[in-house]
């Protein structure tokens, strides 16, 4: 009895002194002075290389699709493809001018007089199901080609892209015999013809985005995919071939800006679908004014991600890193615009300083690779003029170390801190692997510069507290909210904006709604 | 202000001050680290480092002196000698063993001798019980403790007591190296696993560890992330580096490599070492091995050619 209350008494001494100041177990490692307590993310055991073998064929000239076969344009006109991970020219891509949208659009009528409006759901169904798993057959080969076209990770196009591109015509699939259901007590009918234009972001996905609802609805459809990036775009067209999908049905126009201006402004398209800038969104917007053409728009973002200081904040630096190292940054719903509550600011900006320095930047067909290569020259010369703006008016810049490829388009991940809401860092869209940090005091002035701009795409919120993103979501004025989450997407939930960010929405029962007429 | 505050005071609201983690990112990122494509020179020089980093390991009822000469043989030489694979960090056994490790490996070893203690696996004995087990494993040569918290006095809310007694164990370790068993399994959430991890290393642990190795799930991806997480918020805090040993359920090469990934993306260069990362397992090591010979040979050997611990 005696020892024992030695012993507690003895204790308590020890933990007194413990509790105000940890014990350092002095003979394993020493106390780290405050100025060398890094992390050091060195070569003590790299990867070796670990490349995709490439199995794919591409051919020499693509050719537009349309009536359900490969046609030359009727101008003859073709562009080069590249590889922006190499700068090597992949393909040729048929121009599609004027006139071919014109085919397109009068096979894509009589496909939908003739044979699509009328076929019963459960058999669009059938195709939209064989479509499916042909593309889940297929995904491999559709990952490395949207990879070596687009410049993104082999990572993302394998684990991301490709099982979201089956997901969305599986989802589709089950609801065209079920479009009664989808609108209760209305009667759902197709529009006709849409006219479909695609950014180069997400190629295969966005295609897939667009033309899945479409079908499924009763729709026909004339599809350009972006300038850059059409190739899976044409494997998906000899995808449709083989599920035996009917002529005309889907018809595949690429080409440039000149070939989306034909769609948008062909007389018998009865819808226009577009994703992309909110400079070309205003302009399509203008020429189907009053012209019946029914429009859904999904345009450009300038995303908050907001930290609260109680948030789990390891975890919330992997959302700020898929929010905006995702696809280089290519995404529209990026969360470009960090805010991150005072008190956590110093440990939030130390621990994402740390993350970037593991992402690993180069080759996009290495499986470990991280950050891919910027899709064009164009787009990185754009990144570039922002970022130098950026320091211009006073931001400081912070960039992996990482070592870059000779040869391609790349930029390091970036974040710039002593931003202020009135840089263009903060307010343009940058549509790269550049954040710009900044700091609020309280929720509502986190909501209030959160909604300060044009834009309204996307937002996050990371709090352990659940009535705080309660009330927080629903002042946020943005299409979509992630709560302790960024990027996650699924067919049955609906995707769109707010504002500049366009209108309308993709996905789930709300995104039908854009390609039905209700009576 | 914090200084009036008696100790228990304080416990009572460490909950309030230790981060919260968030479950599903989490188990996000830690499946992120199972994706690194680890080939060629970088698997095997992964492989051996996972070799110099095993804790190899015997904790049965019925391990006799004759068993640990056998694992103690097998820290030592894993495989035969032109494979060029270094000696595993050390052996662990029960402390009735101790000393018969410490006579096999002798003084100067590169081979260390942990021995499991205060009452392993559960815990549930006196505290005078538990030093008086921990000073003899000291005593017998062990050169690490692994000691288990209390893990009643945990879920009960009394974090002092769980506190109390990792300090009073690292008291009588005298020169041994003290590692903290969580058992993450009978914890449950992330959230607990982050305040006893928080718990141990204020309370003087070198190594947190996950598991016992007797209760499932025992260490996790996402249970080690919460851990390394642990450290590097208190390096951060303090300057100090606390080691990691993730233990049981590690059975393969490819998962050995994936916490190997997860050290070295989290926490960097400076823990990719055995002074500072520990795998706790017993029958993993001739998977690593297996692998190590693949990769040198060009083809498997069966499991017959890989001598038992």
């Amino acid at each position: 009895m005696t020892m024992k209350s030695k012993a507690t008494a003895k204790l308590k001494v020890r933990r007194a002194v413990a509790v105000l100041k940890p014990v350092a177990p002095a003979h394993v490692q020493p106390v780290i002075a405050d100025r060398d307590r890094r992390l050091k993310f060195g070569d003590k055991w790299d990867y070796t290389p670990a490349p995709e073998t490439v199995p794919v064929k591409i051919a020499p000239r693509y050719e537009l699709f349309i009536d359900g076969k490969f046609t030359a344009p009727q101008a003859g006109k073709y562009f080069d493809s590249i590889n922006p991970a190499t700068e090597e020219k992949l393909c040729e891509i048929a121009n599609g001018g004027a006139e071919d949208v014109d085919r397109a659009v009068k096979a894509a009528r009589r496909a939908y007089e003739t044979v699509w409006s009328k076929m019963p759901g459960r058999e669009r169904g059938k195709y939209l199901f064989r479509v499916a798993r042909l593309v889940q057959e297929r995904a491999r080969e559709l990952a490395i080609l949207e990879t070596m076209d687009g410049g993104k990770p082999i990572k993302e196009s394998r684990d991301f892209d490709m099982p979201t591109v089956a997901a969305h015509f599986f989802h589709h699939g089950g609801w065209a015999d079920k479009l009664q259901y989808a609108f209760p007590g209305r009667t759902p009918r197709p529009l006709g013809v849409a006219g479909q234009i695609i950014p180069w972001n997400f190629p295969l996905l966005m295609a897939a985005w667009k033309i899945a609802p479409a079908l499924a609805c009763g729709n026909t459809v004339v599809l350009k995919p972006s300038k850059t990036t059409s190739i899976t775009a044409l494997h998906l067209a000899a995808i449709f071939q083989e599920a035996g999908l009917p002529d005309g049905v889907v018809n595949i126009v690429t080409g440039t800006a000149e070939t989306g201006r034909a769609i948008y402004h062909h007389p018998d398209v009865n819808k226009i679908a577009f994703t992309g800038s909110t400079e070309v969104g205003k302009i399509i917007a203008q020429a189907c004014a009053g012209t019946g053409k029914r429009l859904t728009l999904e345009l450009g973002g300038k995303a908050a991600n907001i930290i609260l200081e109680d948030a789990p904040l390891n975890q919330a630096v992997e959302g700020i890193v898929s929010g905006i190292y995702f696809n280089q940054g290519h995404v529209c719903c990026a969360g470009s615009r960090l805010f991150v509550q005072e008190g956590v600011f110093g440990t939030v900006v130390r621990k994402l300083r740390d993350r970037i320095q593991t992402l690993r930047v180069g080759n996009p067909l290495d499986k470990n690779t991280d950050i891919g290569a910027i899709n064009s020259s164009a787009q990185l010369e754009k990144i570039r003029e922002l970022v130098q703006c950026g320091i211009d008016e006073g931001a400081e810049v912070e960039q992996s170390s990482c070592t870059l490829p000779a040869k391609g388009y790349w930029f390091r991940p970036t974040f710039l801190t002593n931003v202020t809401m009135s840089h263009r860092v903060a307010r343009e869209e940058i549509f790269g692997p550049v954040l710009s940090v900044m700091s609020f005091r309280t929720p509502e002035e986190a909501i209030e510069r959160a909604n300060n701009t044009p834009y309204g795409l996307s937002a996050g919120v990371w709090t352990d507290k659940g009535s705080k993103i309660f009330k927080m979501v629903n002042q946020l004025r943005a299409g979509v909210v992630w709560a302790n989450s960024y990027n996650k997407f699924d067919p049955a939930s609906p995707f769109g904006g707010y504002k500049e960010s366009g209108f309308g929405r993709e996905g789930g029962v709300q995104g039908l709604a854009g390609y039905v007429n209700l009576s | 202000m914090t200084q009036l505050l008696s100790g228990s005071a304080r416990f009572r609201s460490i909950r309030a001050t230790v981060p919260t983690v968030d479950q599903v990112t989490v188990e996000d990122r830690a499946a992120a680290f199972t994706r690194r494509s680890i080939k060629t020179s970088a698997k095997l020089a992964g492989l051996k480092m996972v070799v110099s980093m095993m804790d190899l390991t015997t904790l049965e009822g019925k391990d006799t002196p004759g068993k640990v000469a056998y694992l103690c043989r097998k820290a030592l030489h894993p495989i035969e000698s032109r494979y060029d694979t270094p000696p595993c960090a050390a052996v662990c056994v029960y402390p009735n063993m101790v000393r018969h490790a410490r006579r096999f490996l002798g003084d100067l070893s590169p081979v260390k001798v942990a021995s499991v203690a205060t009452g392993f696996p559960s815990g549930q004995y006196a505290l005078r019980t538990k030093l008086e087990e921990t000073r003899r494993a000291a005593g017998d040569g062990a050169d690490e403790i692994d000691m288990v918290i209390d893990r009643g006095a945990f879920l009960s809310g009394d974090f002092q007591k769980v506190s109390d007694e990792i300090a009073a164990v690292k008291e009588v370790c005298g020169a041994a190296h003290l590692k903290v068993i969580l058992e993450t399994g009978e914890l449950v959430t992330y959230d607990n696993v982050r305040l006893a991890s928080q718990i141990a290393m204020e309370a003087g642990a070198d190594f947190i560890k996950t598991s016992t190795g007797k209760v499932q799930p025992a260490a996790t991806m996402p249970v080690t992330l919460v851990m390394l997480e642990a450290i590097r918020d208190y390096f951060f805090a303090t300057g100090i580096r606390i080691g990691m040993k993730p233990a049981g359920g590690i059975r393969t090469a490819k998962q050995s490599l994936a916490y190997l990934v997860m050290v070295k993306e989290t926490l960097g260069d400076d823990w990719l070492s055995p002074g500072l990362f520990r795998l706790g397992a017993s029958t993993l090591l001739n998977d690593v091995l297996m692998q190590i010979v693949k990769t040198v040979d060009g083809n498997y050997q069966s499991a017959d050619y890989f001598s038992l611990p």
